[in-house]
């Protein structure tokens, strides 16, 4: 195969408008900050204490030096809280051409563009909304967005938030514990079974879809819930951090399936402290996927806490030009008779960068183990960069765990057999891109998938020379 | 009516001569058989026509009636009416053998393909060469066997019906009953396809009938003649032909 050359120019992604903002803060962290915006939400005292509490470990903790490189964010650089008057532009014309344009090859409906954009705040029509909101509200299922359930069922949030991930997990999670704003709060009684996928584009407030969203879903005993945050196209945003916590509680026989479609703009730096709790035979799924940012640092765990317990990630990474990918999972088995499942799928373009970090452990007393993990890494040009990085820690002699990696390269006589039937390089290289990705597409919902499809194909424009 | 010249034609691999000089005409209808010893430069002579971009020509020309094939892509040879079944197809993980299936046949061919239609097409064709329909939900050639790749390869040329078409050893490995079988599926395809079967047996002769046979040895094609030619092969072996 020819050297390849890459002419996706993530930049026509970056938002150039200014927005208006009802309320902005000056750039920069403090205590004083954070006592703002937590009395701006008029918030319980304990949620303010947790924010301070946070705030103290943030300022104390040193930036990682592992993974990719953070050395480069100016914490001062940084607006902590905003809120815009709606929308990020007023106008679907105000957008500039190439991110309009983008949407139509994404195929996305006119309707669906405005929202996605940021243009309007509404993504499905009040009625479709209230529907919906009918049908949750009569199984007893919350769904709301974080910042009303703080207010709403405050002896809820208040039981299991910040128990899952703690505010000093790490300094992103505990910036995000300081300054949250937004994400999605899910609660899930006993026994029911959400019939339809809950997604984050439900939530009325577009500015919940922010900077430090904080999710937490809680699902009872026996309950079922698939949740999917997100959307293909492009995250256009001013903002170079995004630092999202998402905690997941999945008490005694519960199912729950969490979905991210994600694309961020390049300059983006996304740091996402993503973690479960899964309680006896309950049953926890990560289905994630990792495209654009500059750095994405994201390891979806999950804590076998109980007897049966089992845990899946599927996660697919994909990083083109100046873009690395840091990902992976956590299974951390507590419990005997509890099984985990990693695959990771990660593909490297035009001198993008993707590495497998993950860990398996194994507690002494957590007996019957099981445990298999396996990353496909491919590489589309010389110029790009993989690796893994797997840590076992195994207390306990009768636990099986596997391992297996492979990288790839797109033969050329797989080129060649594919072009030799009439499909064009760039297209034969494509289908074999989505090929290698199947396993996470078949995952996601029909409408989803179709959209993926189509944001490989222009991220993988100009792949061919 | 379509016609393949190919004229003086010299290629190399990895700066190796390995093609000397070929002249060789195929046109629809006609069934040429090539044969030769190993590494004599068959499967090469395949890859040049096809286009495989690890070969390099260095002299000569291959027309494909009035284009210029050599300076076309691949894609665009296949386009153009060529087919080449591979002696070893490549296995490519992912790839769904239908969606595939259904890609190649809407860049070939030059109305948009209907869905339906070509889904019942296909069933019919995997049935006629002997593979089961479930092979349509597999991946491209992943964990096929031997046989079953060169079926899968006759297959494609049933469904791509292409002007010229190269097959390479398409019936080495196969058993008895799906010689036959492969035989006689590939004399039916010479209504619209001028043949060119690269071979080492005789068995399958009598299926597809040979209207020329060519020995080839160092990459030179060093005799053509008809069905006799194959008891000289069989009894004095390619070594009478060494120039
Ligand atoms: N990539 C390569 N590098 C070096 N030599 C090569 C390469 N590919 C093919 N060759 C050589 O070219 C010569 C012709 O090979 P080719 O595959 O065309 O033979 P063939 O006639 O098809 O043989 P067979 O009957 O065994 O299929 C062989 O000597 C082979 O080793
Ligand atoms: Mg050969």
């Amino acid at each position: 195969m020819q050297k390849q050359r890459i002419e996706m120019d993530y930049s026509r992604y970056d938002f150039k408008n200014p927005t208006e903002y009802e309320l902005k803060f000056e750039k920069g962290l403090s205590e004083e900050v954070v006592e703002r915006i937590s009395k701006l939400k008029n918030e319980p005292d304990w949620m303010r204490e947790f924010r301070i509490k946070a705030y103290k470990f943030f300022k104390n903790r040193p930036v990682p030096q592992w993974g990719g490189n953070l050395n480069d964010i100016n914490f001062d650089d940084i607006i902590y809280y905003m809120k815009p008057i709606k929308g990020k532009v007023d106008r679907w014309e105000d957008l500039p051409e190439d991110i309009r344009s983008t949407y139509d090859k994404l195929g996305i409906p006119e309707a669906e563009k405005k929202v996605l954009s940021g243009v309007e705040v509404m993504y499905e029509s009040e009625v479709v909304y209230n529907r919906v909101k009918k049908e949750l509200d009569d199984l007893g299922v919350v769904f709301c967005d974080t910042d009303t359930a703080v207010r709403k069922y405050p002896e809820l949030v208040k039981k299991y938030f910040g128990k899952v991930v703690s505010s000093n997990d790490n300094k992103f999670a505990a910036l995000n514990s300081a300054v949250w704003s937004g994400g999605s709060f899910i609660y899930v009684p006993k026994n029911v079974k959400v019939p339809m996928l809950l997604q984050a584009y439900f939530r009325i407030n577009a500015a919940s879809m922010g900077q430090f969203e904080r999710t937490l879903i809680i699902v009872d005993e026996g309950a079922d819930v698939t949740y999917l945050e997100g959307c293909t196209s492009p995250v256009y945003s001013n903002d170079s951090l995004h630092a999202a916590v998402v905690e997941i509680v999945a008490l005694k026989d519960s199912h729950v399936k969490y979905i991210t479609v994600q694309n961020w703009s390049s300059n983006v730096y996304n740091l996402v402290t993503k973690r479960a709790f899964a309680y006896e035979n309950a049953f926890v799924e990560w289905i994630d996927s990792n495209m654009g940012s500059r750095l994405s640092m994201k390891y979806p765990s999950v804590f076998l806490m109980g007897r049966g317990a089992r845990a899946n990630t599927l996660s697919i990474a994909f990083a083109n030009r100046g873009q690395h990918q840091d990902t992976g999972s956590k299974m951390i088995h507590l419990a005997p008779d509890t099984s985990s499942t990693v695959t990771s799928k990660s593909i490297c373009v035009g001198g993008g960068r993707t590495s497998y970090r993950g860990l398996v452990k194994v507690v002494k007393g957590a007996e019957n183990v099981k445990s298999a993990v396996r990353c496909d890494a491919l590489i589309l040009d010389d110029d790009s960069q993989t690796d893994t990085y797997p840590y076992m820690e195994v207390d306990e002699d009768n636990a099986i765990t596997t391992h297996e990696a492979s990288v790839g390269k797109v033969g050329d006589e797989q080129l060649f057999y594919m072009t030799s039937r009439g499909i064009p390089e760039q297209e034969a290289l494509n289908m074999i891109v989505l090929g290698f990705m199947n396993e996470f597409i078949k995952e996601l919902p029909l409408e989803f998938a179709v959209e993926f499809n189509r944001l490989i194909a222009i991220n993988m424009e100009g792949s061919v020379g | 009516m379509s016609k393949l010249v190919i004229s003086d034609l010299h290629a190399s691999v990895n700066g190796r001569m390995i093609l000397n000089g070929v002249d060789l005409e195929v046109r629809t209808g006609e069934l040429h058989v090539l044969m030769g010893p190993n590494g004599s430069g068959k499967s090469t002579l395949s890859n040049v026509i096809m286009g495989n971009p690890k070969f390099r020509v260095e002299s000569g020309g291959i027309l494909l009636d009035d284009l210029n094939v050599l300076a076309m892509k691949p894609d665009e040879r296949a386009r153009a009416g060529l087919f080449l079944a591979f002696q070893e197809p490549v296995e490519i993980s992912g790839v769904n053998v239908f969606n595939f299936l259904r890609t190649a046949a809407s860049k070939v061919s030059k109305e948009p393909v209907n869905f339906s239609e070509l889904k019942k097409r296909t069933t019919e064709y995997f049935k006629e060469v002997n593979l089961s329909e479930n092979f349509i939900n597999r991946y491209l050639n992943e964990g096929f066997s031997g046989g079953e790749k060169k079926r899968f390869e006759l297959l494609q040329l049933m469904l791509l019906k292409p002007k010229i078409a190269v097959l390479d050893e398409i019936d080495s490995g196969l058993d008895m009953d799906t010689l036959k079988t492969v035989g006689e599926l590939v004399r039916n395809s010479l209504k619209a396809t001028g043949l060119l079967v690269i071979t080492h047996y005789e068995r399958i002769m009598d299926y597809i009938k040979p209207d020329f046979i060519h020995i080839i040895s160092d990459g030179k094609i060093v005799k053509t003649g008809g069905i006799e030619i194959l008891k000289a092969v069989k009894e004095k072996g390619y070594e009478q032909y060494r120039v």
